[in-house]
């Protein structure tokens, strides 16, 4: 494999990374409103008690979960600066909507129990839950016309404006992308609480990944006719299989294998859309002769060699550490885990 | 106001916002770690309610350094795309092992940290922050190769055939010597930021609790004002990090101006608005404060230090400063003729805008002496158990944290407008650099979002900070060892 090819492949890895991880991420906070609302909670106090459950499922690893996303903007700006280029200028105004989403969101994340009032508590909440759904559909539909193609003149930049974007296949991809990720983030809350939460989880799981099933399959559908090739075929096929057997093994309450089996739906899905668009980066739908491609895009074989001795060294470090965070915080949570709140106890004192 | 003219404002205006807390994430990363090994070592309690009170702070305030850093690196490629097609070969390698190396480290650690109470052993717990600081040090030391690049570029070629930077020795721009000076200088003045915070707010509560000791209603005066010597310690290693780091920092910034002097002939006469070059044996003067128009013409100072430009810029008292005019023929005659279209001859002429140089530069200085001077004063103040309640005090705790932080962004007002008009010196200018897909209509909407969120956030983090300001450390509670933690327990800490 020559190098680009392989920062070809690393990109996807880079990008798996985030979107398994980050995916249960968005998941949880699109959840706060269902687990952590009317439709499950007993009332006010046991929404409040479920939701500060669900944020502290995450609370010691989405911040770097998230790493994987900005680790993947340098990284295709190092190995393929002209993707760079063309794709955050293209994109420009659906990545300042994921920018102020991931703002919002990040800082309800941390700032919501910093206080113990109820307003403060639920405009935050609103920044979780807007700030996980914006995200996981734009990138959905970015993504998946990075793949389908935009279009890019000689120079090589991007032509269209936003609504080039939200063509019916892209705004089908930004809902697979939530869908997905509701199912991933609800899987996820039921492997990691106990209780009625992971209860409730279990059936949020089953209902969106239904709609998840039937909706992936149509996006690779439409993919594939367009654009496939035995290779995507095949990982899309892996895809579909891994998503059935994590929705039986939720039925079944084998959360740890339904964990797994979105895991590993999410990572070949990454894997059908980078086989789809190999060997470009970014097709132009103008004219082949722009398509933006692993060649044409990449940087010298100097500073690849760099970044790949970078990349060899230090990315299982990262995989060794970030692991260890999750076996540390690996026991479940219930609700009898949540402690006071830290307010009350310090108004009592 | 054109697509760069905007383009520009938006990285200046999120640039500093994000660099108000970079620093303070830098010092106060420090500052915990120090508290928490304390603890770990001594069994003190104060050190660990120090640790702890300090560590919430730092929180609050690693929050918001997180988010803007985010807007950070999306932006090169949004803004600047024909910036980063001409540099991406040598300016994104930095940046994307800065990603792989130091932000993986500060963000899982620092989760490690916050959630780590009675989970993991405590000496482990105490390295967690220990770590996070390196990574916020290698953070800073990637990023600040990469911004040393763009003022004096090494390690690359340029590829006539490709019309892009090529990179050649990596080696070579990590040790930029440009880089080797700005590392330190930047790591010591958010140590000096980090030391400014710590004694403001101490100094503040130090302050308060002494004044309810001697309040006449207090019925157990020992029990409230018992923090007195716990904030009265805090301050003094507060102000005697800042003063400390004020050392490195005046050290530092001196090795920057020679080295300024020669990359950047231009920067250094512009911080001075010196037009007219001062020839060797005789002595440029510094001057501290000047009125008038700062266009060569009018310009009174009104003092001025004999001779100590010349040694800020040369190391010798009577060495030769060169002007404007002069290098504004030399840059014409080198650049404008080079052949090179990123670099043609444009109205600007090579002079950055010199009011902002001239005063951004002398405000930096001023702030950090200023904060230095502040700390000297409350060490003196606070010696042999004093803990004094005077009014001034009050001001001195707010303005010693603010006056680094300002410092910081003055200083890099000045570096970044004293290289204009390049974006890369000698290689690129700024208004080549900008992207050409982009309408003038999506930067005006990136612009008003990001000033208004910001704007807004601001307010947000200002009270919650001194709301947690305001509540104090809190009691000491032994920390469990996971040993002997019941599984069905309360968390120790959760969101
Ligand atoms: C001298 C140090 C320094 C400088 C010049 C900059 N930063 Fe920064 N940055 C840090 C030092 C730092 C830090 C101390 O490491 C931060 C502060 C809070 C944090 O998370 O780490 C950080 C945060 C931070 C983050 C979030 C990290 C996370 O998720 O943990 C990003 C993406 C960036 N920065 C990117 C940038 C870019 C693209 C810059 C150039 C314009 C920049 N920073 C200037
Ligand atoms: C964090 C501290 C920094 C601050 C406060 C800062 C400040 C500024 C300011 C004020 C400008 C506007 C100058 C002008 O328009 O005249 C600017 C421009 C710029 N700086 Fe920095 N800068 C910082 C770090 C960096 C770093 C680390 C890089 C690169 C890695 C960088 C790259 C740029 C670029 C690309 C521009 C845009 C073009 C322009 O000069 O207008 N800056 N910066
Ligand atoms: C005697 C005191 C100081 C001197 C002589 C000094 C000198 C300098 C010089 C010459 C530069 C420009 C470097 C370049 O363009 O390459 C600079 C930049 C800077 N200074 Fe200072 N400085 C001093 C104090 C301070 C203080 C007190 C602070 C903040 C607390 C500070 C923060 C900065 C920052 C953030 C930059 C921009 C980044 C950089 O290039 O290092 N400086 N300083």
């Amino acid at each position: 494999m020559d190098l680009p090819t392989l920062w070809f492949v690393l990109l996807a890895v880079l990008w798996t990374g985030y979107l398994v991880l980050e995916g249960f991420d968005f998941g949880v906070g699109m959840l706060f409103p269902v687990l952590g609302g009317r439709a499950f909670a007993a009332d006010a106090q046991d929404a409040e008690k479920r939701r500060r459950v669900l944020l502290n499922t995450i609370g010691p690893v989405w911040d770097g979960n998230e790493v994987w996303v900005i680790t993947a903007g340098g990284a295709t700006f190092a190995a393929f600066p002209h993707w760079y280029a063309t794709m955050f200028s293209g994109f420009y105004l659906p990545l300042l909507l994921i920018l102020v989403a991931l703002i919002l969101r990040n800082l309800g994340i941390d700032y919501r129990h910093k206080r113990p009032e109820q307003a403060w508590k639920g405009r935050w909440d609103k920044a979780i839950f807007w700030g996980s759904l914006a995200p996981a559909f734009l990138w959905g539909v970015a993504l998946t016309n990075v793949v389908r193609g935009v279009p890019i003149d000689a120079r090589k930049e991007f032509t269209g404006n936003l609504f080039t974007l939200l063509g019916p296949v892209g705004l089908l991809g930004g809902l697979v992308f939530v869908a997905l990720f509701l199912t991933h983030g609800a899987i996820f809350v039921a492997l990691k609480t106990d209780g009625p939460v992971r209860a409730d989880a279990r059936r949020v799981a089953a209902l969106t990944g239904t709609v998840a099933l039937a909706l992936a399959g149509a996006l690779l559908l439409v993919l594939g006719l367009g654009q496939g090739k035995p290779a995507s075929w095949a990982t899309s096929a892996v895809a579909a299989l891994a998503f059935a057997a994590a929705l039986l093994a939720n039925a079944r309450g084998r959360e740890g294998w339904a964990f797994t089996g979105t895991a590993v739906t999410i990572a070949s899905s990454v894997a059908t859309y980078f086989l789809l668009l190999y060997p470009n980066v970014m097709p132009s739908t103008i004219s082949p002769a722009y398509n933006l491609t692993i060649d044409n895009a990449a940087s010298t074989s100097y500073t690849l060699t760099v970044m790949s001795i970078v990349a060899a060294v230090f990315t299982p470090v990262v995989v060794l550490y970030q692991g260890w965070t999750y076996w540390v915080f690996r026991k479940r949570l219930t609700a009898q885990h949540i402690p006071e709140d830290v307010h009350l106890q310090a108004a009592a004192r | 106001m054109d697509a760069t003219d905007l383009a520009r404002w938006q990285f200046a205006i999120t640039t500093v916002y994000h660099f108000l807390f970079v620093p303070v994430t830098i010092g106060l990363s420090f500052v915990v770690a120090v508290f928490h090994s304390a603890w770990v070592r001594t069994a003190n309690p104060d050190w660990l309610r120090l640790a702890k009170f300090f560590g919430k702070l730092f929180t609050i305030n690693f929050a918001l350094g997180l988010v803007t850093g985010l807007v950070q690196e999306f932006q090169f490629g949004m803004n600047w795309s024909d910036y980063s097609r001409f540099v991406g070969d040598i300016f994104g390698a930095p940046l994307a092992i800065e990603a792989l190396l130091a932000f993986f480290l500060e963000s899982t650690f620092l989760g490690l940290w916050i959630f780590g109470w009675g989970r993991i052993p405590q000496r482990l717990h105490a390295a967690t922050m220990w770590i996070v600081h390196v990574g916020t040090l290698l953070s800073a030391y990637f990023i600040l190769a990469a911004n040393s690049f763009m003022q004096h570029p090494v390690g690359y070629r340029f590829n006539p055939a490709t019309g892009r930077a090529e990179l050649t020795d990596f080696w070579a721009v990590l040790t930029n010597k440009v880089q080797l000076v700005t590392f330190p200088h930047i790591a010591f003045s958010a140590y000096m930021v980090g030391g400014a915070v710590v004694m403001g707010v101490a100094l503040h509560l130090m302050r308060r609790e002494a004044r309810r000791r001697s309040e006449p209603e207090a019925t157990d005066r020992d029990a409230a004002g018992s923090d007195v010597s716990l904030y009265r310690r805090a301050t003094r290693l507060g102000a005697a990090l800042t003063l400390v780091a004020g050392l490195g920092v005046a050290a530092t910034g001196d090795i920057q101006g020679k080295i300024m002097t020669e990359v950047q002939p231009m920067k250094m006469a512009a911080a001075e608005a010196l037009y007219e070059t001062s020839p060797a044996g005789v002595g440029a003067p510094f001057s501290v404060l000047t009125i008038g128009s700062l266009d060569g013409q009018r310009a009174t100072p009104l003092i001025e230090v004999p001779r100590l430009l010349s040694f800020l810029a040369t190391g010798s008292f009577t060495g030769e400063v060169r002007g404007i005019t002069d290098l504004k023929a030399e840059y014409a005659a080198r650049y404008g003729a080079s052949g090179n279209p990123l670099t043609a001859d444009r109205e600007t002429a090579y002079v950055p805008n010199i009011p902002t140089t001239y005063w951004t530069f002398r405000l930096m200085i001023g702030a950090g002496v200023a904060a230095a001077a502040i700390a000297a004063a409350v060490l003196w103040l606070t010696r042999k158990g004093r803990a004094p309640t005077a009014r001034w005090l009050l001001y001195a705790a707010v303005a010693a944290p603010l006056l680094p932080v300002f410092g910081n962004s003055f200083g890099w007002i000045f570096t970044e407008v004293g290289r204009q008009p390049w974006l890369v010196f000698g290689l690129m200018t700024t208004a080549t650099g900008v992207s050409p897909s982009v309408s003038v209509g999506e930067v005006i909407t990136s612009m008003v979002v990001y000033t208004l969120l910001y704007g807004a956030l601001a307010v947000v983090e200002v009270k919650l900070f001194l709301t947690y300001v305001r509540r104090g450390a809190e009691p000491f509670e032994a920390p469990k060892e996971p040993s002997d933690l019941d599984e069905d327990a309360p968390l120790v800490f959760a969101y």
